[in-house]
C-alpha cells in the first residue's frame, strides 16, 4: 500500500506527483527536495493516462525535423542503416535497428562528445597493447566508425562486385561477420574494434531514451517490455505477476518552469 | 605565485562521504574547516532527468572526466603500464559527494574476522595456510572497537534492515534505523532455496530508505519509490543516502564549514614531519592557492589519497623488490566471476522494476564462516540475488552459445529480458605482495603530474575462490524453480575493460606497524602527526562485501581521532 500522507501536500505540483505516481510520501523535507522534485513530474504512468490524450505535443506535424544527418554523409548512413539492421533485424518480435532509427541515433552521437572521445584520456604517446589494456589507438570513434563504414563498401565491392547496401541479407552478414572476426585489413586497426563499436552503438539506438533520435516511438521498450522512465513502483514491486505497461520517456516527464 | 590564504583548522581534499562527514562532525564540535572538492557541486535538482541510461550510465555522466585525469594499468611488472583511456573495470567519481552520489547503498560491516584476518588465519589454519606472497594482515582495530562508529554512519544514513542478523557476521549493538526493503517474489525464491540448503538468507542493508526516515541531525528523507536507476544514478528522491542529502546540509548549517568546489589540490605542504598545507588550483582560472591549516585530511578516492602522498613526497613509497615502504602497498580489489542464471520459461518478473541496495545474500561462504582447510584460498563471498533495476542498453541476457548479434540474438534477449534470475558471489580480494600502487614513469594529467599507477592481476587464490563460489551459487539457483540454470565459475587474467566493480581498495593501509602501514588506527599518518588519511585506502584488503559502511565507520572513527588532536596534538596511539 501506498504510505499516507502524514500532512497535506503544500502546492499543485506536489499534488499532481502524488496523484500521478500513485504514491504519496508523508510529511517529509529533504532539504527542499521532495518540493522540487515533484515540480518536474506531471506524469503519470501509461495505465492511467486519460483517454484521447496524446503523449506527443506538436502532434499536428508528423515530420520528424532531428531526422538529418550531422556527421556522416549519405552513403555512411545508408550503410549504418543497413548493417544496424542486420545487427538487431526486424523481426516476429517487432521493428529492426533501421526503423527504430538507430542510424540516426549513431549519426547524431558520433557528431557529440562521445564521437570525439571528449571525456577519454587521448594524451599520447600511444603503444600496443595488451588485451586487458583495452583501447589503445589515438583514432576517435567518429574516425573509426567512417574509416569502417566506407572499408564495408570496399570490401563488399572486392568481394561480391556490389556496394555494402546491394547486397543480400546473407551477404551483408558474411561481410559483418569477416569484419568482427578481424579477416579484413583496416589500415591498421582491429576490424572487430570497428565492429563492437558499431554493435554497441546499434543496440544503445535501439534502447536509449527515444530524445536521443532511436528507439522511435518507444518501439525498442515495448518489445522487451521495459517500462521506461516511471517515478516509482512502489505499490508493484512486490507483485508477484508480471505487469505490463505503456512505457513512458523522459520527453513525457518535461514540465519546465 | 600561489596565493597564501589565511591558515584555517582544518583542511579536507575531497568532499565525498569521507570529506562529507569529517566536516560535519567537526564544525558541529566548533571547529573550522576548509573543504576543497576538485569537481562541481552538485544538487538532488540535478537529478529530475535521471532515468537516462544512455547519459548516465553508458556515458558515465557523473564520473571524473578521463581527459584530465585517469590511471594506468599493467597485470604484472613485465608488462608496460598504459592509460585507462575509457571507462571500463571501475569508475571513478567526482563533484560533490564523489563516488557516494552513484553508489547502490548495499550496506555491510566488515566481518570480525576481517580486521584480524592474519591472526585468525595463523590460529585456525597455521601459518603455512597463507602463500608466499599474500601480504594479509590485520589492520590494527577490532570489529569491537569500530562497532559504535558502525552505529554512528547507520543513524546518520538511515540504513535499512531486518532486526535479527544470522549469527554468522558482526554482532550490532543497536537495530538498523528503519525495517527491511520490500521483498520481491525473485528474493522470496532465493531465500527459500538457500533456507533448504540450510543458509542464513537475510535481506541486504541498504541506505535506500525503507521508510521516511529522520537522522539525530534533523535531517529528513523520503522513502525509495524501487524506480530502479540508482547505480550511476543520482537519486531524485533524495531517498539514496549521500553525502549531499546527509552530511553537507548539517556542515554548512553551522557556519563554519567554507566549502570550494572547483579545487583540484595539486600537493601537500610538508617539512617530512609535520604539514603546513595543501597548495590548490582554482580551475576555471588555473589560479594557484595555498591553503595553510593545522590539520590536513585525505579524504579522496584510493587512487587521489595515494598519489597526492607520492607526487608530496610525503611518507615512503612502497618497493615490491624489497617489501619495504609504505605507500602503495595492499592494493585489492573485488573478486567477481562466480554466479548461475536461472532461466525461466513459464514466468516473468518484473525486473525493471528495483533499488540499488534490494536484494537478498548469505554470508555461509563468505570470510571465514566455513571451513578452509582443504581449500585453496582464503576468505570468501558474499552470495546474493539483487533486484538492482534491468535497464535495456546494459542488460542483454541470452543463454551461453547464443550468437551475439543478428536474428537469433534479438530473440533471444527479448525473451529473456524478464526471464533471468542470477545468483552471483561478490568476491574478498586478497592482497599480493606485487599488487601495489606507485606513480606512472610516462604519463600525466592535466597539470603535468605524474598518474598513478596500477599493477594488478588475478591469482590462483581469486580463480580457487571463484570456482568455489560458483558452484554455491549454483547449487541455490538449482533450488529455484527455473527451467535451467547455467553456471559461470571462471577468471582469468584480470582485463580492465569490462565493468566489474568499483570497490578498489588499499594504498595507504592502517595496521600497527609504521613500517608497513601509512596511518595509525585513528588514520593519522606515522609519518605526519597532522596528516590523516581516509578512505577505502586504508584497507588491508577488500572483503566480500560493498566497502562504504567500513569507510563511513573508520570516518566517524577519525573524526574523533581529529578532536582529541586539535586539543592535545602528538600521536594518537
Amino acid at each position: 500500500m501506498a504510505k499516507k500522507p502524514t500532512q497535506k501536500p503544500q502546492d499543485e505540483s506536489r499534488r499532481r506527483f502524488l496523484k500521478y505516481s500513485g504514491t504519496a510520501i508523508g510529511g517529509v523535507v529533504v532539504g527542499g527536495v521532495i518540493g522540487g522534485i515533484i515540480g518536474s513530474s506531471n506524469q503519470k504512468r501509461g495505465e492511467d493516462a486519460e483517454p484521447g490524450e496524446t503523449k506527443t505535443p506538436a502532434a499536428e506535424s508528423n515530420r520528424d525535423y532531428n531526422q538529418a544527418l550531422m556527421f556522416f554523409n549519405q552513403d555512411q548512413f545508408m550503410i549504418t542503416e543497413a548493417a544496424s539492421e542486420r545487427i538487431f533485424p526486424a523481426d516476429e518480435n517487432g521493428p529492426g535497428a533501421k526503423e527504430l532509427g538507430a542510424a540516426f541515433f549513431i549519426d547524431h552521437q558520433m557528431a557529440s562528445a562521445y564521437g570525439m572521445n571528449a571525456r577519454d584520456y587521448m594524451m599520447p604517446p600511444f603503444y600496443k597493447a595488451e588485451a586487458s589494456q583495452g583501447y589503445q589507438l589515438s583514432f576517435k570513434r567518429r574516425e573509426l566508425l567512417a574509416l569502417g563504414l566506407d572499408a564495408l563498401n570496399e570490401y563488399s565491392s572486392d568481394k561480391y562486385k556490389k556496394t555494402f547496401t546491394k547486397l543480400a541479407p546473407e551477404e551483408q552478414d558474411a561481410v559483418l561477420s569477416d569484419f568482427e572476426k578481424d579477416k579484413v585489413n583496416l589500415k591498421g586497426v582491429p576490424a572487430s574494434t570497428f565492429f563492437s563499436l558499431l554493435q554497441s552503438l546499434t543496440i544503445e539506438g535501439v534502447y536509449a531514451d527515444p530524445l536521443y533520435g532511436g528507439n522511435k516511438n518507444m518501439a525498442g521498450w515495448k518489445m522487451r517490455n521495459y517500462p521506461g522512465n516511471q517515478m516509482s513502483f512502489y505499490d508493484d514491486i512486490e507483485k508477484e505477476e508480471f505487469i505490463k505497461m505503456e512505457p513512458l520517456s523522459l520527453h513525457d516527464h518535461l514540465e519546465l518552469g | 605565485m600561489a596565493t597564501k590564504l589565511p591558515k584555517a583548522s582544518v583542511v579536507i581534499v575531497g568532499m565525498g562521504w569521507v570529506g562529507g562527514i569529517l566536516a560535519a562532525e567537526l564544525t558541529k564540535a566548533g571547529h573550522t574547516v576548509v573543504g576543497l572538492e576538485r569537481g562541481k557541486s552538485r544538487a538532488t535538482q540535478d537529478y529530475y532527468h535521471v532515468h537516462d541510461e544512455l547519459r548516465y550510465a553508458s556515458r558515465y555522466e557523473l564520473m571524473q572526466d578521463l581527459s584530465k585525469e585517469t590511471i594506468t594499468f599493467r597485470n604484472t611488472e613485465k608488462m608496460k603500464a598504459l592509460p585507462m583511456r575509457s571507462y571500463g573495470s571501475f569508475l571513478l567519481g567526482d563533484g560533490l559527494g564523489g563516488a557516494g552520489v552513484h553508489w547502490n547503498g548495499q550496506y555491510y560491516r566488515f566481518l570480525p574476522y576481517d580486521f584480524e584476518i592474519y591472526s585468525k588465519t595463523v590460529e585456525r589454519y597455521g601459518k603455512n595456510k597463507i602463500p608466499k606472497d599474500m601480504t594479509i594482515r590485520d589492520w590494527g582495530i577490532t570489529y569491537d572497537q569500530l562497532e559504535p562508529y558502525f552505529v554512528k554512519y547507520e543513524q546518520m544514513a538511515g540504513i535499512s534492515g531486518d532486526k535479527t542478523l544470522p549469527p554468522n557476521i558482526g554482532a550490532m549493538s543497536v537495530p538498523f534505523s528503519t525495517g527491511p526493503m520490500k521483498k520481491t517474489p525473485g528474493m522470496k525464491i532465493f531465500e527459500e532455496s538457500a533456507t533448504k540448503l540450510g543458509y542464513h538468507p537475510y535481506i541486504i542493508p541498504s541506505a535506500n530508505l525503507s521508510d521516511n526516515y529522520t537522522n539525530p541531525d534533523g535531517i529528513e528523507r523520503a522513502s525509495c519509490q524501487y524506480c530502479g536507476y540508482c547505480e550511476r544514478f543520482g537519486c531524485e528522491y533524495g531517498a539514496k543516502a549521500d553525502p549531499v542529502v546527509t552530511v553537507f546540509p548539517v556542515a554548512l548549517k553551522t557556519g563554519k564549514l567554507d566549502l570550494r568546489t572547483h579545487a583540484n589540490v595539486t600537493e601537500i605542504m610538508h617539512d617530512g614531519k609535520k604539514a603546513s598545507g595543501v597548495r590548490y588550483v582554482n580551475t576555471p582560472t588555473g589560479e594557484e592557492f595555498i591553503q595553510p591549516a593545522d590539520v590536513v585530511i585525505l579524504a579522496g578516492y584510493v587512487f587521489s589519497n595515494v598519489r597526492l602522498l607520492l607526487t608530496s613526497k610525503l611518507g615512503k613509497p612502497y618497493d615490491p623488490k624489497t617489501d619495504t615502504g609504505a605507500i602503495g602497498r595492499n592494493y585489492a580489489y573485488q573478486v567477481n566471476g562466480a554466479s548461475t542464471s536461472a532461466f525461466y520459461e513459464d514466468r516473468e518478473f518484473n525486473l525493471a522494476m528495483g533499488a540499488g541496495a534490494l536484494g537478498s545474500n548469505i554470508d555461509d561462504f563468505n570470510g571465514d564462516n566455513f571451513d578452509h582447510s582443504d581449500l585453496k584460498f582464503l576468505h570468501g563471498a558474499n552470495i546474493r540475488f539483487t533486484q538492482t533495476g534491468l535497464r535495456p542498453i546494459q542488460y542483454q541476457p541470452v543463454p551461453l552459445g547464443t550468437p551475439t548479434w543478428g536474428k537469433d540474438f534479438k530473440q533471444a534477449s527479448i525473451h529473456n529480458a524478464n526471464r533471468v534470475l542470477a545468483v552471483s558471489g561478490q568476491g574478498a580480494s586478497m592482497p599480493n605482495r606485487y599488487h601495489y600502487l606507485d606513480l606512472d614513469p610516462e604519463y600525466k594529467d592535466a597539470f603535468g603530474m605524474p598518474l598513478i599507477r596500477m599493477t594488478f592481476d588475478f591469482e590462483e587464490q581469486d580463480v580457487e575462490l571463484v570456482k568455489f563460489i560458483a558452484q554455491k551459487t549454483k547449487e541455490i539457483a538449482d533450488g529455484m524453480g527455473a527451467t535451467k540454470t547455467e553456471m559461470h565459475d571462471t577468471i582469468r587474467q584480470y582485463n580492465i575493460v569490462p565493468y566489474q566493480s568499483t570497490h578498489n581498495t588499499g594504498g595507504t593501509i592502517m595496521g600497527d606497524d609504521p613500517k608497513t602501514s601509512v596511518v595509525n588506527n585513528y588514520l593519522q599518518m606515522w609519518d605526519a602527526e597532522n596528516v590523516f588519511v581516509c578512505g577505502a585506502s586504508n584497507f588491508a584488503h577488500n572483503s566480500g562485501y560493498n566497502p562504504t559502511a567500513t569507510v563511513g565507520a573508520l570516518a566517524y572513527r577519525t573524526a574523533e581521532g581529529i578532536e582529541k588532536y586539535l586539543q592535545k596534538g602528538g600521536s594518537l596511539v
